[in-house]
Parts: structure tokens; sequence; C-alpha cells
């Protein structure tokens, strides 16, 4: 494809994953971040944010698996996943991770545990939206172009 | 031949007649001949002679008489024609010219007359001249014993010298029998005879004054002849001689002061010696002018080589006096010198010797309170501790006075926030001033600059203690602060006349009164409170605990900043007032060199505006804190990060200014690390900017962080602006708390 096309295709892209509500301003702020400095500073931050992510994930479910659970640990956990989420603007797991908080917060455990499923999808999906985009930013890269930035205008 | 008639007989019968007028004849004509032959002769002599026409003249008028006469010897027989013509030739001859002589000698015997007058008349001017040639000789003379005599007698600067050759001279010069000197006593009232040139040693025979032939003497300043039965010339005992005349002549002796060569007569002091000189008695010499004129001279020249002696003298004594002083002050330089420098080792060695121990005192006092102590022991460790600080406070303070009295302290001159100083000095002050429950308020002019050039660290130090002193003396009551930029008539301060303001382009005088409402201070105590060690013992309150020193140590920084400080007070119990004036440079616009902090306004976007601004970031989530890191990495600022709070104590320095810490995870005791960095830095601009980080929106957790000292409070998630002027805002203000 030609460039024009690949980078058109970009910000069409990310138009929507905004519409959506996958991402939010935090994620512009990270791109704004993104300079020669720094050139991966965005692609490092959401690779570290899926490391944490599978981490946590697999605390958390062994906090929910025990007997007794320990809703202190599951909160600083559900806290951690919150704040990192929120680092990089993957807002739907952000929202996800205040539901789980609050079902924390009245020890209900079978909300917990919805949470946890629900958190878990969110997750899933915004690091497929993530691929894509850098797939595409890749792409635009490798022909020669830069990276649109993208001003969001609402 | 028929005899004519008058053919004489050979020998006529009067031949005896004859014979004689014969014998006439010849001797007269020998005469004449040999008459001029003579006067031929010596005129070839002499050369001078004017009239040699007329001696031609007379000698042929004389020859031809000879002849003629001659020719008559031949007359008296019979004779021829040819000689009777020869005759009539002669005759006629000698009538001729002897009538030529007659009228020649009408005009030279006047001349040969007036000859014999000229010669007379030079004869007398040969005379004259004579007489007159030896008058100059004798002036000559006279000079020449003159001369002789002054460098005699100036040859010499010692007055006894001078004398004797005096009288010694002129006895030579003049031939004298005896020559004295008769000098005033010190009363002024009488002569004492000094000096003699005969007698070796005169005995002290004194004359009075006012005898009128020595008034005469010493009215005039001419040599004066004097009676040789006047006391002062009674020197020898009275013989049968006929004593010689005696001549007196006054000597001036002149006083250092009124020492004028070309002002002889009018002199102010009437002090004369007389020197009397006699001649042989018996000589019949008389004393001739010339002889006069020489005393006269010769006695100016003593009194002018008298004067020279007296003024050697004089700077002889004081120059002696001049140097016993240089050796005392030699003496004296030396021994402070040497004072000096014992006290200097001696400081140096202290310096080192007393602070060494204190720290370690405090050092050690400070960690013992640390550990577990039951109450009494950390009662005990804490007035240790409080005790040390104090001691420490007072070798500090007597050290830099020392230091400051040598004059070798220097100011630290930066460029500086005067507004930060006034702050910490408030903020400083506060805690204790609360606890006294007194009132301090701080009032800074609009027209104060905000950056100053000048000693911050002792700026704020004479600051801080006045306005200590003003809370400690004050039991109630209120304390107020201001500061302002001092107008030149504000300047002058009666009490010290020698604090003379300039004003200059880039220099401002800065002025700040604290005035508090304490017990005040007696008004003449006033000028005792700025000495070293003096303590106002009338206040009472003796815990103030000071040395003393505080005072004249402020009194030194300001007079090195070029300033003046003084308090003013109405009397006990009215409260005082302290001012201080201080002259500070004016900061130009403030560049990046010169602070550390720079709160410059970016430009435009992506620009690094705070470059190399260390700051330490603590975050327990990765994810956040590489955030952070980007961001604050984007701003260009050096970061380092750390993940927990046992990381974060140990890896903060002073180096960092700011500190972030995410406070909003549970297991992270934020109170407990804010009070250990607290701890940690204890001086405040050392100390780095504590700001927390939090996704929550609670007030309580706000409040708690204000409470521990957190500068600032910012709310995640933080944008890249927000950042920036968040940074910025806390570099300039030194707090930043969002609003909740």
């Amino acid at each position: 494809m030609e460039l024009v096309q690949i980078q058109r295709r970009l910000v069409d892209y990310t138009k929507s994953l905004f519409m959506e509500g996958f991402l939010d301003a935090q994620f512009l702020q990270l791109q704004q971040l993104q300079d020669d400095s720094n050139p991966d500073f965005v692609f490092e931050v959401v690779s570290l944010f899926f490391e944490d992510f599978e981490k946590l994930l697999n605390e958390l479910t062994i906090a929910l698996d025990q007997p007794n659970v320990d809703f202190k640990k599951l909160d600083s956990h559900v806290h951690q996943l919150k704040g990192s989420s929120s680092s990089i603007g993957a807002q739907r797991v952000k929202n996800a991770c205040i539901a789980f908080r609050n079902y924390c917060d009245v020890q209900n455990i079978e909300g917990c545990l919805t949470c946890l499923q629900q958190v878990k999808q969110e997750c899933y999906l915004v690091k497929n939206k993530f691929e894509t985009l850098f797939r595409l930013e890749q792409q635009i890269m490798a022909s020669g172009g830069s990276v649109p930035t993208i001003e969001l205008g609402f | 031949m028929e005899s004519c008639n008058c053919i004489e007989p050979q020998w006529p019968p009067d031949d005896l007649l004859m014979k004689y007028q014969y014998i006439s004849d010849f001797f007269i004509a020998l005469a004449y001949f040999s008459i001029p032959l003579e006067l031929i002769y010596f005129v070839k002599k002499s050369a001078v002679f004017p009239y040699r026409w007329v001696l031609v003249q007379f000698g042929a008028f004389i020859v031809l008489c000879g002849a003629t006469h001659l020719i008559n010897l031949w007359t008296f027989t019979v004779h021829s024609r040819t000689v009777a013509s020869v005759m009539t030739t002669a005759k006629v001859l000698t009538a001729a010219v002897s009538c030529i002589t007659a009228l020649m000698l009408v005009h030279i015997i006047p001349d040969l007359l007036s000859v014999k007058t000229r010669e007379l008349f030079l004869k007398n001017k040969a005379a004259e001249l004579d007489r007159e040639m030896g008058l100059i000789r004798t002036q000559e003379e006279t000079g020449r014993h003159v001369r002789m005599l002054t460098h005699e007698i100036r040859s010499t600067l010692d007055r006894h010298t001078i004398l004797k050759t005096t009288l010694v001279e002129l006895g030579r010069t003049l031939a004298l029998e005896e020559c004295a000197l008769w000098m005033p006593t010190r009363t002024g009232l009488e002569l004492q005879l000094s000096y003699t040139l005969r007698q070796q040693n005169p005995v002290g025979y004194t004359v009075p004054i006012h005898h009128p032939v020595i008034n005469q003497v010493f009215s005039s300043n001419r040599a004066v002849k004097i009676s040789p039965n006047c006391p002062v010339a009674r020197l020898r005992p009275a013989g049968k001689y006929m004593p010689g005349e005696v001549v007196a002549v006054r000597v001036p002796l002149l006083h250092l002061s009124n020492f004028h060569i070309n002002d002889w007569p009018e002199l102010s002091t009437k002090r004369y010696a007389l020197m009397v000189l006699m001649l042989p008695s018996d000589s019949a010499r008389q004393w001739h002018v010339h002889e006069l004129e020489l005393v006269e001279v010769v006695a100016d020249q003593v009194a002018v080589a008298l004067s020279h002696a007296a003024i050697l003298e004089e700077s002889m004594r004081a120059r002696d006096l001049l140097m016993e002083q240089n050796v005392a002050l030699d003496l004296a330089r030396r021994e402070a010198e040497t004072a000096i420098r014992a006290r200097n080792d001696f400081l140096a060695v202290m310096n080192h010797e007393m602070r060494t121990p204190m720290h370690a005192i405090i050092a050690l006092s400070s960690l013992l309170q640390e550990t577990e102590l039951t109450p009494e022991q950390r009662l005990m460790v804490e007035t240790i501790l409080k005790s040390s600080n104090l001691l420490a406070t007072l070798i500090n303070d007597v050290l830099d006075l020392s230091r400051l009295e040598d004059g070798s302290l220097q100011l630290d001159l930066g460029t500086f926030n005067l507004y930060a100083v006034f702050r910490e000095v408030l903020n400083l002050i506060k805690p204790i001033a609360s606890v006294k429950k007194l009132h301090v308020s701080l009032n800074l002019a609009p027209d104060l600059p905000e950056y100053a050039i000048g000693d911050e660290k002792r700026l704020m130090q004479t600051i801080l203690n006045i306005v200590g002193n003003a809370v400690k003396f004050s039991k109630e009551g209120s304390i107020s602060i201001t500061a302002f930029v001092a107008k030149l008539d504000t300047l002058r301060d009666s009490k010290a006349p020698e604090f003379l303001p300039v004003l200059s382009d880039n220099h401002f005088y800065l002025r700040v009164q604290v005035k508090d409402s304490g017990s005040g201070i007696n008004p003449l105590d006033i000028p005792k409170l700025f000495t070293k060690f003096a303590q106002n013992q009338s206040t009472g309150t003796r815990n103030s605990g000071g040395s003393g020193l505080g005072l004249a140590i402020c009194k030194r920084f300001v007079n090195l900043m070029e300033g003046h400080i003084w308090i003013e007070s109405e009397g006990l119990g009215k409260g005082c007032t302290a001012i201080l004036i201080v002259k500070l440079g004016m900061a130009e616009r403030v560049n990046e060199s010169k602070l550390p902090y720079m709160p410059k306004m970016p430009t435009n976007h992506g620009q690094t505006a705070f470059p190399g601004l260390k700051v330490l970031v603590m975050d327990e989530n990765g994810v956040s804190r590489m955030v952070t890191k980007g961001l604050l990495l984007h701003l260009g600022c050096d970061v380092t990060m750390v993940g927990s709070s046992d990381e974060c104590l140990r890896l903060v320095s002073h180096e960092h200014k700011v500190v972030f810490m995410d406070i909003c995870v549970p297991g992270i005791d934020s109170y407990g690390i804010t009070i250990r960095i607290h701890e940690k830095f204890t001086k405040r601009h050392e100390r780095p900017l504590l700001v927390a980080l939090t996704g929550n929106t609670d007030k309580v957790k706000k409040e708690n962080c204000m409470r521990a000292g957190m500068d600032g409070l910012i709310l995640k998630p933080v944008s890249l602006d927000k950042m920036r002027s968040v940074l910025t805002d806390l570099l300039e203000h030194r707090v930043f708390f969002e609003a909740i």
C-alpha cells in the first residue's frame, strides 16, 4: 500500500479506538513523550504494561482461589493494575479495575470473580488493538514515512 | 804798493786789548761751535725732543755766529777783500737766521714753559694715585683678613671652637693685646666674661647689663670706641702702661625662629653678647676705620655661625629623640605582631580542635536519640543535644567574631532571592513565636527587588539574629518585620555620623525594621549592646543563654556590607525597634548560569525547560513509574528511579531537587518517609522538595501530606504540560498543592 494510505488508515484506526473508549487522553500524552531521544517510548511502556498485567493476573487468580480471600492483598493488586492501565490510557481496563475494587471493598467474591473476567477480557482486547496499531506504525516507518500525530477534536 | 792807512801793524800799540779781544773771540767761536755739537749729540740721544727744527735753527744761528766771530779774527790784521766778503756773507746769514730764530722763539718758549706745568700736574696725580693705591691695598688686606677669619669661624659648627677661633684670629690679624667676649647670663641681667684671648680660664666676672656704655654699644651696630676704664675693658690689672684704645662691638645672638639673614637690623630678640678688643698698650696705635669695619663684619659672622651651631644642636637633639621613638615603636610593633601571630595560631588550632569534639558530641547524641530510650534517658539526651548545639553555636560565634575582627572575613557575594530570605527567616522563627504566642508579620515593600547581590547566608544570619532577639525578649504581643528600599533621606542617622551612604546605579540600600512589643531597653544601654560579651543585665531573664556576641557579630557583618545597624527604644517596657541598613547590589535580569532554579516559561512545545534538574521518582508500580520517568526525561530532568521507600531513603541526596512519591499505594508510609527525609536533611536548602503523586482525590490525604511536611501534591494522571507547570511553580515557590 501507499504511504499516505497507510498513514490515513492509522489515523482512522486510532480515532476509532478513542471513539470506542479503548484509549483516552493519557495515551496521547504518552505519544507526546515519544521523540528522537526516545523513539520507542510508547511501545516500551505498553509492553511493560502487558508484562505487568500477566503477572498481576496470575496473582489475582491465585488470590481469588484461596479459601480465605485476602481482600487487602487483592485490593492492592487491583490498585496496581488500575494504576498501570490509567498510566497508559487504557480506559476500559481502568474502569473494569475500578469496578473490581468496589467489589473488593465490599468483599464480594462473586463480584470480584466477574470483574476479574471482565478485566481479563478488556485487557486482551486492548492488547490486540495495540498490536494492530504498532504494526501499522512499523509499516509506515519501513516505508520511510513518519507517524502522524493525532489531534483530538473533542 | 802803497800801504793803506788802514794797515795795522802786526802788533799795534794797544795790543793787550787786542790780544784779549782776539782770545775772547776765539773762545766764543769755540763755544759757539761746540754748543750745537752738544745739542746735536744730546738731541740725537733723546728721541723725544719735539723741537728739532728749532734746534737746527738754533744750531745754524750759533754756527754762523761762531763763524762770524771766527772770521772776525782775521779782520784784526790786514785782510783781503775775500775775507771781507766772507765776513759780510757770514754776518748777513747770521743776521737772517737770528731774526728767524727770534721769531720762532716767540712761539716756542710758552710751550716749553707749559711742559713744565704739565710735569708738575702729573707728579701731583702720581702722588694721589699712590695714596689711593695704599688705601685699596689696605682694604684688600682687610678683606682677606675678614675672609680668613670667616672661614676659620664658619669651618666649625661647634660653639666653643667658633668663639675661640674668632678671638684668636682677630687677635692675630689686628695684633691685639687682649680680646674678650662677654655673654649674657641666663637671667639676662648680667654679662659674664666667657672667653678671652690671653687668659686661659677666665674667672667668671660679671658685669650688670644696664651700663650706659654697654647700652651705647648695644644700641648701635657699629664698633664703638670705649674708654679703657669701662668695667668691661678692665681685664688686666692696671699697670703703669698707657692702656691702648679699646673698641667694643655687639654680637647678636639669634634665636632659631627669627633667623633671617636679611633682617639683621630688625631683631625681635635683643640678646647680645659683647666683644671687647684692646690694642696693645703703649703702642700709640690708633683704631683705623678699616680695622673697625673688620671688627664689625667679624661680629656679624660670629653671630651667624653661632646661630648655625644652635640649629645644628637642635636638630641633632630632635634626631636622637626620633631615633629613640623609632626604636620603641619598632619594638612595640614586633610585639604586636607576635601577639597577633600567637592569637592566630591559637585560633587555627582551636578552630579545628574545638569543632571536632563538638561534632562528635552532637552527631553521637543525635544518633543516640534515634535509639530506644527510656523517657528519662531521652530527656537527658535531648538536654545534652541542646547544650552541645548551644556550645557549638557559641564556638562558631567566637571564632567568627575573631575572624571578623581580624579583617580576614570576606563576604561570599552571590545573587540570591531576597524574598526567599525573609520567608526563610519567618519560617524559622514561626515555631518559637507560636509557642510564645507572639504574632509575627512580614511586610515587604512592593518596590523591593526580588533578586539582589550580596552574602545571602550572612544577611540571613543577621536578620535572624535580630528577629530572634526580638522574639527572645518579648513575652507577649507582636513582632513586625518590614523591609523596603531606603531612600537617601531615611539613610541618615544622627547617632552615626560616620555612616555616609553613597547611592550608585547598581546598588541599593535595603532597610529592615524589626519592631517588637517586648521589654524594651534603657536608651542609655543602647550603645553597649553592640559591644562584645555585653549582656543586657536589666532584663533579668538569663535563660537567653546567648554569649552576648550575636549583636556584635551582626554589627561586623553589617559593616562589611557597608551598612549600619542600630536599635531604638523608648525605654523599659516600651518595646524596641531594631533597624538595619545594608548595601546590596542590584541583580540584572536573572539568567540561567547564575541561579540553580530557572523558572523560565518554555517557549515551544517539547523544549527542555529544566536541564539537569535532578529528581528522584519513587513508585512501586512499574508502568506508572516508567511513564513518570518518561515525562520528566522529556522535560530534560535527570531522573533516578526507585521502587521502594527504603531505596528512596538510601538514594536520596541533597543533589536531588525534587522527589516525586507515589503515595496511593497502601503499602507505603508516606508520612514516615517524609519525616525521615526531613530528618535526613536538617538544612532547609539542602532538602529536596517532596511531591506526592496520587490518584486519590482525598482531602484528608492531602491534609496529611501537608502536615507531614510535603511540599506538594499532584493528582495523577499528569500530562506533560501539567508536569511542566508543576515543576515551574514548585521550583519558584517551593510549594505546589493542587486543588482537590
